[in-house]
């Protein structure tokens, strides 16, 4: 029976595995150093923040593995001999594969700042990092986080849960503001400012001074200010987890290189996920893509070429979500932090601050290119339809209340933003009522 | 990760409670005390009185409690340390709260005499007599333990409701439904069936709770009951027969067709309404293993199996009249098992009683007939589902954790499939909890309740296996 091998048990890992499984008989291993079980990276917060407990991150009962026949390993894996098609571990053994599939995920950004590996200083990304963060919470009254994006924003929400003073500081003069365009990156940051973390822009971390245990006791920013803290987030961003394939047969750049297939330069071996690099993307994206969603794509793909059925990674329009405290926000298509040549924009934000709707389309089309929303939950497929099929701006105003998803009886301002569109565009779109029919018509 | 208790002093407790908050719990613990002290077995001089106290206490104390806690904190989820509280976490609090509270229902149902209900016409003493006054006030005579029991319930729905829409104060949907749950417990359950049975003859009691339907009011059917409601009860008692016969036959199904079992389950039911205000604390205790969910299959639906068999018994001893059915007393070997078993055991004792360890919706989810009679419509004749928003589902689990009826939520919206579950009572708090707006209940075409999702995988080529 042939013998596949993940290395790796994240969402991207795991999803291969149980594809595999619905569309083969083979052998499956899945091997990973961080936990026994798969367990959603992104639920990581809800454990320290006390709303979950751990199991409660894992999707499957843990039967479910040995019901379908997925082998779960746990060890790290040291070197990969690819001219012998196999693993050496940790432990001491070896392991044959057949097929290997390389799903090792990040680690967090390190960018050589002074004592950036003292004690109690530390990224957001493992299990690990987790019960670090509660091993040290207990001696922590500020924290300080370095690197305005998803995972500060996280790791704020954590310490002030706990009571835990947060100054958040930001290399860029906005929120993520590699991604978000201005009036987001304002939003959320009045927002954060709202909970009541010590939010700095245009702030660069210099340099982490230790105390006599080898643990932080206070920062420096690039101005010479001093900040006395007993713990520093480093979030500034992950990058592959590939250290261990460094000097072997397989090709690496920042992450391990691959084509259209996922596949390797070394036949029978694949990447997938987080630490997947594209030589060329297919749908021109970034070469590496770290989201959770991208890496279950990854791994339904891989899942079909790794069972004979060659396939290509197309994903299709893209997408993202996030919370920010207690802001949603959704994507669609791309809203890039500034404005292409081509692009022009339509901007609504509610009185209260913690609402807005960004579109950005086409200026000779009209056509529609990316939507941002905060505080609106939006229906994937309404929105993805639009984007792929190119619908134009008064059409999309005129349909607005389709794209809806928010509760039942909560408040929606479609007649709001479309009479903001029509007041700046001279145009007159009326807003036609939700129909079911519209909504499920592909 | 071991859990962090919040009695240990090594784990600094997150954010402890300022003046007001401590203000707002001193205020209804005073209330509570003198309901302890009435039940320890001290009659007070002036009922009057000190149950006004008692009940404005607790209400005033918990509104302010919960006002200063949340209305201090930005609008959002608020469920941090759920997990790491003693009260919340099975802890040793909420042991003790448990075993308090079963140690109450377990008087209640056949002990009365214990919480001060009157013997031998004798007059009520303690706990019971504590509500003496209000009784005298609605129907001019003491109050029975029943009548006691029925107010701390109301306000315990009306107190912890007006807490529940403050944690949720954002969430439309959530306060709207605790509005109408507050409002359908202290009207149709409490102060008009209260006040009808002023003017009833008081020794033919008939259930005057008009959404208490049967099979959930099982002794609906009940000789004695029909004989109080049709020969005793005049036009009110014929009344409320039709109303339960119209409820139950007409209007539960083609509601239930059209926005699913929530209408009743979370909106007006008693059961429901206690385990949605005073029951939200315990709401992530329920099971979501699959074991259990096959057991509260085998439960549910034999209850239901219970109920129809001893309705039907009594129905025929009524027509028949006869006190027998299939040779054995219908009584003895009917009625009697189902009130003690189900009715008090299960609905009372352990419902109620095991808030702490089990969850808020023990008996919703694995006894209670009714929810599984519009659970069979819900399931298969409905427009009511879950609808999963795409690809959006991270499988935080958050959706799953604070589902009260045990539904593993999370395992259909990583799918992309849309949830379609007999058991989902539609409080809509998966949605609220959602961090990332994957979740939204909809009453919605019957054709694409259930549907593949090929946005998942990002690519139509491939169709998506659902399994």
């Amino acid at each position: 029976m042939e013998h596949v091998v993940i290395i790796g048990n994240g969402v991207s890992g795991i999803t291969a595995a149980r594809h595999i499984r619905k569309l083969s008989n083979k052998k499956i291993t899945v091997i990973s150093a961080e936990t026994e079980y798969f367990f959603s990276r992104t639920a990581l917060m809800y454990v320290y923040m006390g709303h979950m407990k751990f199991e409660h991150t894992q999707p499957y009962e843990n039967d479910f593995w040995k019901k379908n026949r997925i082998d779960l390993l746990k060890a790290y894996v040291q070197q990969i001999d690819t001219s012998n098609k196999q693993l050496r571990l940790d432990n001491g053994n070896f392991l044959a594969y057949d097929q290997l599939i390389i799903a090792t995920g990040s680690q967090s950004n390190k960018f050589g700042w002074p004592g950036q590996d003292l004690k109690a200083v530390q990224g957001l990304y493992s299990y690990q990092d987790l019960e670090s963060m509660e091993k040290y919470s207990a001696t922590t009254q500020r924290a300080v986080i370095v690197g305005g994006g998803l995972i500060g924003v996280e790791m704020a929400e954590m310490f002030l849960s706990r009571g835990i003073a947060v100054t958040f500081l930001v290399r860029e003069d906005r929120f993520w503001g590699g991604v978000l365009p201005k009036q987001e990156g304002e939003l959320v940051a009045r927002h954060i400012r709202q909970h009541g973390v010590d939010l700095r822009f245009n702030t660069e971390l210099q340099e982490i001074l230790s105390d006599k245990n080898g643990r932080v006791k206070a920062i420096v920013t690039k101005e010479g200010e001093e900040i006395g803290c007993q713990f520093v987030g480093l979030t500034a961003g992950v990058s592959p987890n590939i250290q261990f394939l460094k000097g072997g047969e397989i090709q690496i750049n920042r992450g391990v290189l691959v084509n259209e297939f996922l596949a390797t330069n070394i036949e029978n071996i694949y990447a997938i996920g987080d630490c997947a690099e594209f030589c060329e993307h297919p749908t021109g994206r970034k070469n590496i893509e770290q989201v959770w969603y991208t890496g279950r794509m990854m791994g339904e793909t891989v899942a079909q070429t790794v069972c004979g059925n060659k396939t290509a990674y197309q994903p299709g329009v893209w997408f993202n979500s996030a919370k920010f405290f207690d802001i949603e926000y959704q994507t669609y298509g791309w809203v890039h932090n500034e404005l292409k040549e081509n692009e022009t924009d339509f901007y609504w934000e509610h009185e209260d601050g913690k609402k807005c709707l960004h579109l950005v389309y086409d200026k000779t089309t009209k056509q529609l290119l990316g939507m941002n929303t905060f505080g609106i939950r939006m229906r994937h497929e309404v929105c993805e339809k639009w984007i792929k099929e190119g619908r134009k701006m008064d059409e999309v105003m005129t349909y607005l209340k389709d794209a809806n998803f928010d509760p039942e009886f909560y408040k929606q301002y479609e007649d709001e933003i479309v009479k903001q569109y029509n007041q700046e565009n001279g145009t007159s779109v009326s807003v036609k009522k939700r129909d079911w029919k519209r909504i499920f018509s592909s | 990760m071991k859990d962090q208790d919040s009695l240990s002093i090594a784990q600094p407790h997150p954010k402890g409670i300022d003046f007001i908050q401590k203000l707002g719990l001193v205020i209804s613990a005073i209330g509570i005390l003198i309901l302890l002290v009435a039940w320890g077995g001290y009659t007070f001089q002036q009922n009057g009185l000190f149950l006004s106290l008692s009940l404005g206490t607790i209400f005033l104390g918990t509104v302010i409690y919960a006002a200063r806690t949340y209305l201090t904190q930005p609008a959002g989820i608020h469920n941090n340390g759920i997990w790491q509280k003693s009260f919340t976490n099975r802890g040793m609090w909420g042991w003790l709260v448990g075993i308090v509270l079963t140690g109450f229902y377990v008087l209640l149902y056949w002990y009365p005499q214990y919480l001060g209900l009157a013997q031998n016409g004798e007059q009520n003493k303690g706990l019971v007599a504590l509500f003496d006054p209000l009784s005298q006030f609605f129907k001019g005579q003491p109050a029975s333990q029943w009548f006691m029991y029925g107010t701390i319930y109301t306000l315990l729905i009306c107190s912890l409701g007006i807490k529940f829409m403050l944690k949720y104060r954002d969430n439309r949907y959530q306060a709207i439904r605790t509005l109408v749950v507050i409002v359908s417990q202290l009207f149709l359950a409490y102060l008009i069936p209260e006040i009808l049975e002023g003017f009833s003859d008081s020794n033919h009691y008939f259930a005057k709770d008009i959404k208490n339907v049967w099979p959930l009011n099982y002794y609906f059917f009940q000789d004695w009951h029909l004989n109080n409601m049709l020969e005793h009860g005049g036009n009110l008692g014929m009344f409320y027969f039709v109303v339960g016969l119209f409820l139950f036959l007409v209007f539960t199904p083609i509601i239930t067709y059209y926005v699913g079992k929530r209408w009743y389950c979370s909106w007006v039911c008693g059961c429901g309404g206690l385990a949605e205000t005073a029951g939200d604390p315990y709401r992530h205790l329920s099971s979501k293993k699959i074991s259990v969910w096959k057991l509260e299959r085998w439960m549910i639906h034999g209850v239901m199996v219970l109920v129809f068999l001893m309705t039907f018994a009594s129905l025929y001893g009524y027509f028949t009249n006869s006190v027998t059915f299939l040779g054995l007393e219908i009584y003895a070997y009917f009625q009697r098992p189902y009130g003690f078993l189900i009715g008090a055991a299960f609905s009372g004792v352990v419902g109620v009683g095991f808030y702490p360890l089990l969850g808020n919706r023990v008996w919703c989810r694995f006894g209670c007939p009714m929810a599984g009679y519009m659970g069979i419509i819900q399931r298969f004749k409905s427009r009511f589902r879950i609808t999963t928003n795409g690809g959006q589902c991270i499988s935080c689990g958050n959706c799953s954790t604070y589902c009260e009826m045990g539904i593993d939520v999370r395992a259909y919206a990583q799918k992309g499939q849309n949830i379609v579950r007999a058991s989902c009572v539609g409080c809509g708090v998966c949605s609220a909890v959602c961090p990332r707006g994957v979740l939204k209940l909809e009453n919605g075409p019957e054709e694409v309740r259930v549907k593949d999702n090929p946005i998942l995988i990002g690519k139509e080529e491939i169709k998506m296996d659902v399994g």
